[in-house]
């Protein structure tokens, strides 16, 4: 089982040492231009990028093989039920209709379908690069502080970092719970009855749930005694100064939004789809 | 007696968005219990964001929902998948208002409780995944219109479960572990 959250594990390169603010900027700059579009040719642009930023980033396929075969089970199943459910919304969206061969009545393929739904998993998969990258090489304790920098009120953020520094604790934690009751006869698997097996996971939960509130009171206790929270502002140790590459790397970020942007607008008449089909 | 503020967010209510968040993150990505019909399983954890909503009220609740769903979706696919983590976070939030009116802190948590916070949460999740959830699903990605109002009712059903039967028994269960306001008679004095 995992007990880090994230992989991270510093090298020194141009990425890593670009500051969480930044990578953060770029993410979601990124994010938003290709949840928005849906013109395949801008995000295969946007995809192709992030793969290169991937690849800059000197990150080993090794840490990303598990969520990858997550991510492709999860397209596949989109993909099919999106077909199962509605086999010609692409139609819909398009306006037109070119079929290419039908199984029944209702289940039609046409060019339409196809472009629509391959287009919808390379906008998530798109974002899937960014993703890691960011999670893999962001430092944690100072994506909380860029939080805070970009506007988050730091109480919001605080609970971030919180939720991350015990993220491994508790799952230590639910480690040595589960163990302790199954050394004692309960049973997670599909053995036992749906009933039984609620109650068992109850049985772990409790237990947790007890020890994180006594964890709790600790905490803030601890907290309340420095004065946490007296003041509106407050200083971050991990936050760093932007650089010159810090700039270039926003400006980039902003590019890539704004392009996003004009694709709509300019090329394609204001509709978030791109129509080859009129 | 004194009168609870909602949205109050003392060091308290920060350190429970927190530690919440990442038992939340631990449960949505290990304790999910398979219900046999393939890729729903009832997530557990939803009981355990609906208590510490009704612990700690509705910002707790929303953070906590919202940064636990959005955390274990990275963790596990790389990115997130933003309509249903939004969804997350309004189900917490309007779970959270039940805090005002409960007093489980104090260890009462009586069959009127129950219901009243089984009434909410049922309404929680009824506009999370049968309102919001769908329609940014639409706005977002353009996602088939009976697909994803499908998909929120068979995750509306599921989180109402968890959140009512887990919620519940931990609510009655941690109200029991309290001592009650005056539970302590005077012995007669000889």
């Amino acid at each position: 089982m995992k007990t880090k959250l994230f992989d991270y594990i510093e090298r020194d390169n141009l990425i890593f040492r670009l500051s969480g603010l930044t990578k953060l900027i770029c993410f979601i700059c990124m994010t938003f231009s290709v949840m928005f579009s849906y013109d395949i040719r801008y995000i295969l642009f946007v995809t192709v990028l992030s793969c290169v930023f991937f690849w800059m980033s000197e990150l080993k396929f090794k840490q990303i093989k598990v969520m990858l075969i997550y991510v492709a089970i999860f397209l596949l199943l989109n993909f099919i039920l999106t077909y199962l459910f509605s086999p010609v919304y692409g139609t819909e969206i398009y306006g037109t209709s070119h079929e290419l061969f039908r199984f029944s009545k209702r289940y039609v393929v046409t060019q339409e379908q196809l472009l629509y739904q391959i287009t919808k998993i390379s906008k998530y998969a798109s974002m899937v690069p960014m993703g890691m990258l960011f999670l893999l090489t962001t430092n944690p304790s100072e994506f909380a502080a860029s939080l805070n920098r970009i506007g988050v009120s730091y109480k919001g953020t605080y609970a971030l970092s919180l939720t991350l520094r015990y993220f491994p604790d508790i799952i230590r934690e639910y480690n040595d719970i589960a163990l302790a009751q199954q050394s004692r006869g309960l049973d997670f698997s599909k053995k036992e009855k749906f009933g039984q097996r609620v109650k068992n996971v109850v049985a772990v939960m409790v237990p947790l749930i007890l020890s994180t509130l006594d964890r709790i009171d600790l905490i803030s206790n601890a907290m309340d005694l420095r004065s946490f929270g007296k003041h509106k502002k407050r200083t971050w140790y991990v936050a760093e100064p932007l650089r010159k590459s810090d700039y270039i790397a926003i400006a980039v970020g902003i590019l890539i939004l704004a392009g996003s942007l004009l694709m709509t607008f300019l090329v394609n008449g204001g509709s978030r789809f791109w129509n080859p089909f009129i | 007696m004194e009168k609870k503020k909602l949205f109050d967010f003392k060091t308290r209510t920060i350190v429970a968005t927190g530690l919440g968040a990442a038992l939340f993150t631990v449960m949505f990505m290990y304790l999910k219990v398979p219900t046999g019909i393939p890729e729903t399983e009832i997530q557990t954890a939803y009981g355990v964001g609906g208590f510490f909503a009704a612990l700690f009220g509705p910002i707790a609740g929303c953070l906590i929902q919202f940064i636990g769903h959005a955390l274990s979706d990275s963790v596990q696919y790389g990115s997130v998948w933003w309509s249903w983590v939004i969804a997350s976070g309004i189900a917490g939030l309007i779970v959270g208002l039940s805090y005002g009116k409960l007093r489980v802190e104090e260890g009462i948590f009586g069959k009127k409780d129950i219901i009243y916070f089984n009434v909410m949460q049922l309404i929680a999740n009824a506009i999370a995944w049968i309102i919001v959830a769908p329609v940014l699903d639409i706005v977002i990605y353009s996602e088939p219109v009976n697909l994803v109002f499908t998909q929120g009712i068979v995750a509306a059903i599921s989180n109402a479960i968890s959140t009512g039967v887990i919620g519940t028994i931990l609510l009655v269960l941690y109200s029991k572990t309290r001592s009650q306001k005056g539970s302590l008679t005077k012995e007669s004095e000889e």
